[in-house]
C-alpha cells in the first residue's frame, strides 16, 4: 500500500517530557487508519505534527509526498489535509452559529458563495445539524459540536481527515451517527485516507488499519485482524493490553463488583426537579432516589439534561421547581458543610491550568481542610492510585486528556467524601486507566460506602452500575438495575435497548439523506485555490471578527458610548488654566495699605482667598493639610515703612509640590506685584515712569487660550489610541489561549492574512468612532473644524492603522489574555497621555520620554489634529507629519508577523 | 472558632494560588518589573519645568546691540536656544508647531527705544499648547522688560521699586518637576496593575470555568474576593515599595520627607479600594475583550482627572466631583501631603476615610454581584 504519510526517527520534547521518541511509521492511503494506545503516549502529538499544527523537532514527517518541515510544501498540502484537535469543539468559535462557523472555514478554503453554500447544505443536512444551523457553537452539546467540527474539516474535501479523540464524550447514538457520516462520505470520495485516534477499542474494531503505541513509540501495527492473531486474543481490548509492556500490564485484572448490599438511608432524593432556561425545559420534573453507597448511572444523550441535574445536587444552579435532598437535606448553596460531605468532578476541564499537578492537589486537600498530619499521605494515596507520580512537576495544561481526567477524578475524591458526583469521568480516558478508575470506585463504594452518581457514555461502565436512570430531552425514561432494563426490552445488549429507548422517546434518528455526489466538485478548492496572497482569506477573518463583535454588542457599545463619555468628560476636565487658587494673608501690619495690597490679590480672578493666617503655625499647618497653596506675609510696620520709603518685603509662600501649578502662581503673584506698584506711583502722583518697550501679546490659534479648544482635538488622538489598541490587543491572544489558533496553524491562510483581516475590522470601527468624536467636538463642544476634513481623516485612518496595529503587535507577542492588556495599559497610556504632547509640547521632552514622543504616532496625529482644528491647516502644510504614520503602520505589521508563528512550538 | 481559622486558611490557599499564577507568566512579570522601574524613570524624567524648553523664533528687524541683548536672555533650560528666522518663516513654523513663541522685534527698535517712543515688540504665542502659552509670555514679557530696562539704565537713571517681594517655594524649592511625576507615576502604576490583575484574574477564572468548581468546594465567594485582594495587593506593594526605595529614592534623588509608614497605610487602603474595584469590574465584563475596555476606559480619566496631571481646583466643579469617587484622587492627594508636606496623621485623614470608604462600596458590590453573577 502506498502511504498517505511516513514518520522516520520522529521525537518530540516538552521541556524534560519526551511525547515521542524515535518513532519510525509508515500510514497507508486510502483507508481508515486507526491510533490507539493509552493517554499520553503521544497520539494527539503524533497527529498535530502530520497535521502541520506543531513544529518538528528532531526527525522527519512526510505527509502527501512532501516534507512538513518544509512551508513551502505545507502551505502547497494544507487544503488538503483537514485536522480536527481533541476536545469538544475546541476550534470551533462559540459566539458564531453552526452556519457561520462553516461560511468562515468555507471562505478560507477561497470556495465561492455558491459552492460553499451548496455544501453547506448538504453537510447540514447529512449530519443532522440542519436544524440547528442558527444556533451559537458553544450552545450545542458535545456530540453536536463534534459533528459541527467534523463539517468544518470536510468542508473543503480533503485528502487526509485527521480526527484526534473525535467521539470522546459523545453518546453512543451520535457516536454511531458520526461513523455513518464518515462511511458515507468515504464512499463519495474512496480516495481519501482518514487518520483516527481514539480511546473507544470497538471503534478501533472498524478500522481497515492500526498502529499500537505506548511510550512515544509504535507497538505494533497492521490490521486488527492481523494484531488479534498476533497476541491470539479475542478482542481488541485485550489485544491492547497484551501488546503492552509487562510494566504496565501489572496490577490490571478484570473486575469484580461485589454485590451492593441494601444500606440504611438515602443519599440523595430528587422530587420533580425542573430547571428552565428561559423556554428551554433542561431537566423536566426528575425524580430519583439514590441510596447510601450505591452506584448509581446516569445514561443519555448529549444535551439531554444530566449535567444540569449534577448542577442543581452540587446548589451550583438553583431548581426552578422541586426539590432536591443530600443526606436528607434540602440542597442549599450556602451550606459548606454539605459540601464538604460532596466531591464534584465536572465535565470541562476545570482545575487550575497555572498550577502543577502536585500543586493543584496540595491546594484541593487544604481547601476541603484535609488535616495537615494526613495531607501529604492523602495526596500521595491519590497519586498512587491514579498514577500521576510521572507528572507531579507537569502543568495540566501540557496532559493528555486522559491523564487531567485521572487527575480532576483525584481532586474530587481527595477529602474522602461521603457522596460523589462525577460527570463522564471516564471520557478520553483510557481502558486501563477507566479500570483503574472503576476500582477505585467500587472499592470506595462497597468497603467506604460512598454513595456514587456518575454519568458516562460508555456501555460497559453502565452495566457496573446497581441502577442506571436513561435520560432523554430532560426526562428519565427509566430507572432500574441494568439487567432487568435489558429484560424489560428483550434485548441482548445495554446499547440496543438504550437505541431502543430513545427511538421510542421520538428522538429522530432518522436516516439521514446520503451526501450527493453533485457536492464534489472537489478539485476546484485544492490545486488552484491556494495563492500566496488570498483577499478571500483575509477577508474571512474580517468578517468572522465582525461577527464576533456584532455577537458582542456591549463591546462595541462600550467602545463607542465609552470613548464619547470620555471626551464629554476630558474635554471639560484638562484644564490648564490654572485658577481658583486658595490663598491667606498673613497681616501683621493690619493697616489700610496692607490691606489694600491683599485686596489686589483677592481681586485677581485666578485667587480665592481663605480665612486670614493667625502665625506661622497656622500657615505651616494649612499650606501642609493643602488647604491653601498660596500664603502672603505682610511685614509689621508694612505702611510706615513704605511711606518712609524703607522698602518693605512682602514674602509669598507657594506650595511647590505640584511644579507646574506653583510655576503658575508664581507667574501671578509677579503680575499682581507690579500692578500694585504701578498703582502706588500713580497714586503718590509720582511721575510715572513710562514702559521703555511694549510688547503686544498675539495669543494666535485659541485667541482666549482656552483650554477647551485646545484639548478636545488632542483628546481625539488620544483615544483613538487607546481603545482600538486594546480592542486588537486580545485579537490573537484570545485564539492562542482558547485553542482556536489551530485553524490558524493548519489551513492555508497566511500570516499577514491572518493579522491583517483581524486588524480590518477594527480599523473600520475605530473610523466610526473617529467620525462620532468629530462630530461631538464640532457640534457638541463647538470647537470649529477650520482646516481640511479630508486631510484629517487620512491622517485619522492612517492612525488607526497604527493603534490597531500595536495592539496586534502585542497580542502575537504575548501569550496570556492578561499580560496582553497589561502590555497594552502600559504602552499607550503613558506615551500617549504624557510623551505625547497632549499637555507638554514634545519639543519640551527630555531623555527616554523625548525620544518615545518623537517616534510615538499619537504625538504626529496630534500636531495634525490641532492643525486642521485649531490652525485651518490641509495636507500640504502637514504632510511632514504623515510620513511618520505612513512608515509606522507597515513596521508594526512586519513586526507582528514575524512575531507570530505558524506553527505551535 | 474553628471555621473562622478555616475560612483564614482558605483565603491563605487561594491567594497563594493566585501568586503561583502569576509567576507561571513570566512575560507578566516582565511587564511589572518595567512599569515600577523604566515606567515611573521615564515618566519623571521627561517631565518639563513650565515652561521648560520652550521652542522660540526671532524675527530681528532691528539687528541692534538693543535687539541682541534681548535673544540673548532666553537661555535654557527655559528656553531652547533662540532660531533667526525671517517673517515668511515665522506663520508657516507656527502653523507646523515648531516654534510655541515668536519675537518681532521691528526695525529701529533701539533708535525708537533710546528717543523714548516707546517701540512695541510682536510677542505670538500658539495658544493651543496651553500648558505653556499663558506662564511662557509671562515669562518671556518679562524677560524683554527687565532687559530693554537695563539698556535703557546705562543712559537714563531707573527708578527703584518701594516693594521687594520675596518668593519662596516650600517643599520643593527648586520646582523640580521629577519629584511630582515620579510620585504621580507610582500612584498611577500601582492603580493600574491592581485594576487589571484582579479584574483578569477573575475573568480568566470564570472562562476556564475554574470559578464554578471553586463553588462546589466549600469556599464562599466572601472568601475568593479577599484572597485575590490579599494576594495582588501584596505584589502591588511589595512593587511599590521597591520601587520609592529603590527608583525614586535612590535613582531619581526624590527626597522623600515624609512618614513612609502613613504612606504604606493609605497605600494598603489604596490597593484595598482598587483590587475592589477590579473585582467588580471582572463581574461586569463578560470576557477579556469587555474587560480590556472597561479597564482602559477607566484607567484613562483615572490618570488624567486626578490632579496628577493638572490642578484639580482648575477642573469644572462636576468634574471635581465625579473624580471623588475615583480613589486615585485622595491617593494622590495623600501621597503629596505626607511626602512633600510631610503632612501628618491629622491632616490626611480625610483622604483615608475616603479610600476606606470608597474601597468599602466597591467590595460589597463586588461580592454581591459576584454572588449573582455565580448563581
Amino acid at each position: 500500500m502506498n502511504g498517505v504519510a511516513q514518520l522516520a526517527g520522529v521525537g518530540l520534547r516538552y521541556g524534560r517530557t519526551r511525547a515521542l521518541d524515535d518513532l519510525d511509521l509508515s500510514i497507508p492511503a486510502g483507508c481508515m487508519a486507526g491510533l490507539i494506545g493509552p493517554d499520553g503516549v503521544g497520539k494527539s502529538s503524533l497527529l498535530a505534527l502530520l497535521a502541520g499544527a506543531r513544529q518538528i523537532q528532531t526527525g522527519g514527517v512526510q505527509v502527501l509526498g512532501g516534507d512538513m518541515a518544509d512551508p513551502a510544501h505545507r502551505r502547497a498540502v494544507c487544503p488538503r489535509i483537514a485536522y480536527m484537535p481533541q476536545g469538544l469543539g475546541k476550534n470551533l468559535y462559540p459566539t458564531l452559529t453552526v452556519f457561520e462557523n462553516l461560511e468562515f472555514f468555507g471562505r478560507l478554503f477561497g470556495q465561492a458563495a455558491a459552492e460553499r453554500h451548496g455544501r453547506i447544505a448538504d453537510l447540514l443536512a447529512s449530519t443532522g445539524l440542519a436544524p440547528f444551523a442558527e444556533r451559537p457553537a458553544g450552545k450545542l452539546s458535545g456530540g453536536m459540536k463534534q459533528k459541527l467540527g467534523l463539517c468544518c474539516a470536510l468542508l473543503h474535501d480533503p485528502d487526509l481527515l485527521i480526527l484526534d479523540e473525535p467521539t470522546t464524550g459523545v453518546d453512543p447514538l451520535s457516536r454511531n451517527q458520526f461513523w455513518e457520516l464518515i462511511e458515507r462520505i468515504r464512499r463519495n470520495r474512496p480516495g481519501m485516507s482518514v487518520l483516527v485516534a481514539t480511546a473507544y477499542m470497538d471503534e478501533a474494531q472498524r478500522f481497515d488499519w492500526l498502529a499500537a503505541m505506548d511510550g512515544g513509540r509504535v507497538l505494533a501495527c497492521g490490521a486488527p485482524a492481523e494484531l488479534l492473531a498476533r497476541t491470539g486474543s479475542a478482542s481488541l481490548e485485550e489485544a491492547f493490553i497484551a501488546l503492552l509492556p509487562e510494566e504496565r500490564r501489572r496490577g490490571h485484572r478484570a473486575l469484580v463488583i461485589p454485590p451492593h448490599t441494601r444500606s440504611d438511608g438515602v443519599a440523595i432524593e430528587a422530587h420533580g426537579l425542573t430547571m428552565r432556561f428561559g423556554d428551554f425545559v433542561a431537566v423536566d420534573h426528575v425524580n430519583f432516589r439514590i441510596e447510601r453507597g450505591e452506584i448509581f448511572g446516569f445514561l443519555g444523550s448529549n444535551g439531554c439534561g444530566k449535567t444540569t441535574t449534577m448542577k442543581m445536587l452540587t446548589g451550583l444552579l438553583p431548581a426552578s421547581e422541586g426539590q432536591a435532598l443530600l443526606f436528607g437535606q434540602p440542597v442549599d448553596a450556602r451550606d459548606l458543610r454539605v459540601r464538604q460531605r460532596v466531591g464534584y468532578m465536572s465535565q470541562a476541564f476545570s482545575l487550575y491550568g497555572e498550577l502543577s499537578v502536585r500543586q493543584n492537589l496540595d491546594l484541593h486537600a487544604r481547601l476541603f481542610h484535609v488535616p495537615a498530619a494526613e495531607r501529604q499521605a492523602r495526596i500521595a494515596a491519590m497519586v498512587e492510585r491514579f498514577g500521576l507520580a510521572g507528572e507531579l512537576d507537569s502543568l495540566p495544561g501540557d496532559l493528555p486528556m486522559g491523564i487531567r481526567q485521572r487527575l480532576s477524578l483525584a481532586v474530587a475524591v481527595i477529602h474522602r467524601p461521603e457522596l460523589l458526583i462525577l460527570d463522564e469521568p471516564t471520557s478520553g480516558v483510557d481502558p486501563i486507566a477507566r479500570d483503574g478508575i472503576w476500582e477505585l470506585l467500587i472499592q470506595l463504594s462497597r468497603e467506604e460506602g460512598v454513595t456514587i452518581f456518575i454519568s458516562t457514555h460508555f456501555m460497559n461502565e453502565a452495566l457496573r452500575c446497581d441502577r442506571i436512570s436513561l435520560m432523554h430531552a430532560g426526562k428519565v425514561l427509566d430507572s432500574d438495575t441494568p439487567q432487568a432494563l435489558m429484560a424489560k426490552r428483550g434485548l441482548p445488549s445495554l446499547e440496543e435497548t438504550f437505541i431502543a429507548y430513545l427511538e421510542d422517546a421520538g428522538d429522530s434518528a432518522a436516516p439521514a439523506p446520503p451526501v450527493s455526489p453533485a457536492a464534489a466538485p472537489a478539485e476546484s478548492a485544492g490545486a488552484a485555490g491556494n495563492p500566496p496572497f488570498s483577499l478571500r482569506r483575509l477577508l474571512s477573518y474580517s468578517r468572522r471578527e465582525a461577527m464576533e463583535l456584532r455577537r458582542d454588542p456591549i463591546r462595541a457599545t462600550l467602545a463607542l458610548l465609552g470613548t464619547a463619555l470620555l471626551m464629554f468628560i476630558m474635554g471639560y476636565g484638562i484644564n490648564m488654566d490654572v485658577e481658583r487658587l486658595t490663598f491667606a494673608v498673613l497681616d501683621h501690619d493690619q493697616t489700610t495699605t496692607s490691606q489694600g495690597y491683599s485686596l489686589d490679590v483677592s481681586g485677581s480672578r485666578y485667587f480665592i482667598e481663605k480665612p486670614p493666617l493667625g502665625g506661622h503655625e497656622d500657615l505651616e499647618r494649612r499650606m501642609r493639610g493643602g488647604e491653601i497653596s498660596l500664603a502672603i506675609e505682610i511685614p509689621p510696620n508694612f505702611a510706615r515703612d513704605l511711606k518712609r520709603g524703607a522698602r518693605p518685603q512682602v514674602a509669598f509662600w507657594i506650595d511647590g509640590a505640584m511644579p507646574t501649578r506653583a510655576d503658575t502662581i508664581k507667574g501671578y503673584v509677579q503680575g499682581i506685584h507690579e500692578s500694585f506698584l504701578e498703582h502706588l506711583a500713580r497714586e503718590s502722583s509720582q511721575a510715572v515712569a513710562s514702559p521703555q518697550a511694549q510688547v503686544a501679546v498675539r495669543y494666535r490659534y485659541n485667541p482666549d487660550v482656552q483650554s477647551l479648544p485646545a484639548m478636545v482635538p488632542a483628546m481625539i488622538p488620544i483615544l483613538l489610541m487607546m481603545i482600538p489598541a486594546m480592542l486588537t490587543a486580545l485579537g490573537v491572544v484570545r485564539e492562542k489561549e482558547m485553542g482556536s489558533i489551530v485553524n490558524f496553524y493548519v489551513t492555508p491562510v497566511t500570516r499577514l492574512e491572518f493579522l491583517l483581516g483581524k486588524q480590518l475590522t477594527y480599523i473600520g470601527l475605530g473610523m466610526a468612532n473617529f467620525a462620532m468624536l468629530v462630530a461631538l467636538a464640532v457640534l457638541f463642544f463647538g470647537v470649529p473644524l477650520k482646516g481640511s476634513l479630508p486631510a484629517l481623516s487620512i491622517g485619522a485612518l492612517l492612525y488607526v492603522a497604527c493603534s490597531t496595529g500595536l495592539g496586534l503587535l502585542i497580542s502575537s507577542v504575548l501569550r496570556s489574555q492578561i499580560a496582553a492588556i497589561f502590555g497594552t495599559a502600559i504602552a499607550t497610556l503613558l506615551p500617549a497621555i504624557q510623551f505625547s504632547g497632549l499637555l507638554q509640547p514634545v519639543s519640551a521632552m527630555e531623555g527616554m520620554g523625548a525620544l518615545v514622543g518623537q517616534l510615538y504616532p499619537t504625538s504626529h496625529f496630534l500636531t495634525i489634529c490641532r492643525g486642521v482644528f485649531n490652525k485651518a491647516l490641509g495636507l500640504i502644510e502637514l504632510w511632514p507629519y504623515f510620513v511618520p504614520l505612513l512608515l509606522a503602520v507597515p513596521l508594526l505589521t512586519l513586526a507582528s508577523v514575524a512575531g507570530l508563528r505558524k506553527q505551535e512550538r | 472558632m474553628r471555621r473562622l481559622a478555616r475560612k483564614l486558611s482558605n483565603i491563605l490557599q487561594l491567594g497563594l494560588k493566585e501568586l503561583r499564577s502569576l509567576y507561571r507568566d513570566p512575560a507578566l512579570l516582565l511587564l511589572i518589573l518595567y512599569s515600577f522601574t523604566l515606567g515611573i524613570y521615564a515618566s519623571a524624567t521627561s517631565l518639563p519645568e513650565t515652561p521648560y524648553r520652550a521652542t522660540l523664533a526671532v524675527v530681528d528687524e532691528d539687528r541692534s546691540q538693543a535687539s541682541r541683548r534681548i535673544v540673548d536672555a532666553f537661555q535654557e533650560p527655559y528656553f531652547l536656544p533662540p532660531q533667526y528666522i525671517d517673517t515668511a518663516a515665522m506663520d508657516s513654523g507656527m502653523d507646523a508647531g515648531l516654534y510655541t513663541f515668536t519675537l518681532d522685534i521691528p526695525p529701529k527698535f533701539q533708535q525708537d527705544l533710546l528717543a523714548g517712543r516707546t517701540p512695541t515688540i510682536q510677542l505670538n504665542v500658539d495658544a493651543t499648547q496651553v500648558s505653556q502659552a499663558f506662564t511662557g509670555a509671562g515669562h518671556i514679557q518679562r524677560i524683554v522688560t527687565e532687559e530693554v530696562a537695563e539698556f535703557v539704565r546705562r543712559y537714563r537713571s531707573v527708578e527703584i521699586p518701594v516693594v521687594d517681594a520675596l518668593v519662596r517655594m516650600e517643599y520643593n524649592p527648586n520646582l523640580v518637576s521629577a519629584w511630582f511625576g515620579a510620585l504621580n507615576e507610582v500612584a498611577n502604576q500601582i492603580t493600574m496593575l491592581a485594576i487589571i490583575l484582579t479584574g483578569a484574574a477573575l475573568i480568566r477564572e470564570r472562562e476556564h470555568g475554574t470559578i464554578e468548581h471553586l463553588l462546589a468546594m466549600p469556599v464562599t465567594p466572601l472568601e475568593i474576593m479577599l484572597a485575590k485582594v490579599w494576594s495582588m495587593g501584596v505584589v502591588v506593594l511589595a512593587a511599590a515599595i521597591l520601587s520609592l526605595r529603590l527608583v525614586v529614592e535612590r535613582w531619581l534623588e526624590v527626597p522623600l520627607q515624609g512618614s513612609m509608614t502613613l504612606f504604606l497605610a493609605g497605600t494598603v487602603l489604596h490597593l484595598f479600594a482598587v483590587t475592589s474595584m477590579g473585582i467588580f469590574f471582572g463581574t461586569l465584563a463578560r470576557s477579556m475583550p469587555q474587560l480590556g475596555l472597561l479597564i482602559i476606559l477607566t484607567l484613562m480619566p483615572l490618570q488624567i482627572l486626578s490632579g496628577g496631571k493638572t490642578p484639580r481646583e482648575s477642573m469644572p466643579e462636576f468634574v471635581q466631583d465625579i473624580m471623588l469617587v475615583a480613589p486615585t484622587t485622595h491617593f494622590i492627594q495623600l501621597a503629596q501631603a505626607v511626602f512633600f508636606r510631610g503632612a501628618e496623621l491629622a491632616i490626611v485623614w480625610p483622604s483615608l476615610l475616603a479610600l476606606a470608604t470608597i474601597g468599602g462600596i466597591f467590595f460589597v458590590g463586588a461580592l454581591a454581584r459576584l454572588r449573582k453573577s455565580l448563581q
